[in-house]
């Protein structure tokens, strides 16, 4: 791997790209879109997430301690945790516990095999350099699952209510009810994490490639971590939404093979 | 005529509406006896559903107890209990897929593990009320609401149940169609008079006149009368 190709960017030329907006701004107020408040405040809210996580990154990556770097890693565990229900419509007592859960133990179990097992040659264990973009990407991946397989479980029950109950009212057992709906949350959940396998390297190149070859690294050596990101990402996802779908289940049909419909409520 | 001991047991039944105090039903003390023909009756509001709704276990109880046969019913349990007390919805519902589909979907769950779709038995109970074996193969959109609540009470009577629990099954049908879901109800409980037993809730007194030989009056989730015929 090589670096020399790297060019770095100063702040003057990172301004000269945010003068786009103003391209923006434009289409929007020749098209009367009303959208140059919305533009404006995106701008901003994104050059300053990104330049607050670009200062931590560099405190964690410099400090490089391993309560720092897993201090790191749970904060951003527990904001995808929490992101993921905000996308949810129809939500139950325990559904952020659920989410955060499965999130959890997801994603670190994830990363925790790709820094232990493929990348078994990186020392220390917790180094931020790779720890952190690992789980990040991981956490986006399995967000996007459990939110859609979260909200499909919900619509997917609430549609079929009466069927659940005919099914139970001539002696299904909690899962003979509940499994039509479940399976077709898990697929919901996973289905966008094949069809992203399916095209990437034809319809786009990911973003982590994409960030590996401007920094000069080979391409073949971009595509081998991108190969491994994506196998690491397709089973977090499932996991997490395979995780946050079961459990789910298990609050939304006691032990007493009753669909708690009323523990079911729509968040907007 | 009713055996002496009880097939199922409630009782004190209660339940409040949820996230209220309000109670929606509340001190119901209920027997039914092999033989029973149990009508409940009652304005809409009066708790005639949630009370079938209860005895099939399908909602929470805040108070009281359910018994099957003077035993306390064990969670793992219920689903054969449901399957030995089956409660039908006003509207039938069901898989997509062909009648016969749907009569079979009952023998793929697990408390009915042993006993296999017959086809002979089912098209015996559609005979039984002048139906012929061509409804088999059409599909649910193809019924009338007749032959909707029909099959529906096919689909259950075919597992042999104990008690059925029908929340009015002939409401917004004419009367060509409830007599014929009549005849298939009496007709089933009438093979085994002194062990099965039906529960309907119905809003016609004809009806109640014709079919029960119980009556149980329903008022704000209380029960307010009793009358035997």
């Amino acid at each position: 791997m090589t670096m020399d190709n790297y060019v770095p960017l100063s702040y003057g030329q990172v301004a000269i790209a945010a003068l786009l907006v103003i391209l923006n701004g434009a289409i929007s107020l020749a098209l009367r879109l009303r959208l140059e408040r919305s533009l404006c405040i995106a701008s901003v809210r994104m050059v300053a997430q990104l330049l607050l996580v670009g200062f931590v990154l560099e405190g964690v990556f410099a400090w490089s301690r391993w309560y720092a770097v897993l201090g790191l890693a749970l904060v951003m565990t527990v904001v995808a945790g929490l992101a993921a229900v905000d996308r949810t419509d129809r939500r139950y007592a325990g559904i952020y516990r659920n989410s955060l859960v499965s999130v959890w133990a997801s994603s670190w179990l994830m990363t925790a095999f790709a820094m232990g097992g493929v990348l078994s040659d990186v020392t220390p264990w917790y180094r931020a350099q790779y720890l952190i973009p690992l789980l990040g990407m991981i956490l986006g991946n399995t967000l996007n699952g459990i939110s859609l397989g979260l909200n499909r479980l919900g619509e997917e029950l609430s549609a079929s209510r009466e069927q659940v109950e005919m099914l139970l009212s001539l002696g299904a057992s909690r899962w003979e009810a509940a499994q039509n709906g479940v399976r077709e949350a898990v697929r919901t959940g996973m289905i966008p994490m094949i069809n992203a396998m399916m095209v990437t390297g034809i319809v786009s190149l990911p973003g982590m490639m994409t960030g590996q070859l401007l920094s000069g690294i080979r391409p073949i050596e971009a595509v081998k971590y991108q190969i491994v990101i994506m196998f690491l990402i397709a089973s977090g996802t499932a996991l997490g939404t395979v995780g946050v779908v079961g459990l789910s289940y298990r609050q939304l049909f006691d032990a007493h093979h009753r669909f708690r419909y009323d523990r079911l409520t729509r968040s907007r | 005529m009713a055996t002496a001991s009880p097939l199922l047991t409630a009782t004190g039944l209660g339940r409040r509406r949820s996230r209220s105090d309000a109670w929606l039903l509340r001190g119901v003390n209920l027997a039914i006896r092999g033989g029973d023909r149990l009508a409940i009756t009652g304005p809409t509001g009066a708790g005639k559903t949630l009370l079938l709704r209860a005895l099939s276990l399908l909602d929470l109880i805040d108070e009281g107890e359910v018994r099957w046969r003077e035993k306390p019913i064990a969670p793992a349990d219920i689903p054969f209990y449901r399957r030995q007390v089956i409660y039908l919805h006003q509207r039938p519902t069901f898989v997509e897929g062909t009648v016969e589909d749907n009569l079979r979907l009952p023998y793929s769950l697990r408390a009915s593990r042993g006993d296999h779709f017959d086809r002979h038995k089912a098209l015996k109970l559609l005979g039984s009320v002048g139906r012929g074996g061509d409804l088999l193969s059409r599909t649910d959109q193809d019924l009338s609401g007749g032959e909707r609540q029909l099959v529906a009470i096919a689909r259950a009577l075919q597992l042999e149940p104990t008690v059925l629990l029908l929340d009015e099954p002939t409401a917004s049908l004419d009367r060509e169609a409830a007599q014929s879901i009549e005849d298939l109800v009496l007709g089933w409980q009438r093979q085994n008079a002194r062990e099965r037993a039906v529960v309907f809730v119905s809003h016609s007194p004809e009806q109640v006149g014709r079919v029960a030989d119980r009556i149980l009056s329903m008022q704000d989730g209380c029960i307010t009368g009793r009358e035997v015929r």
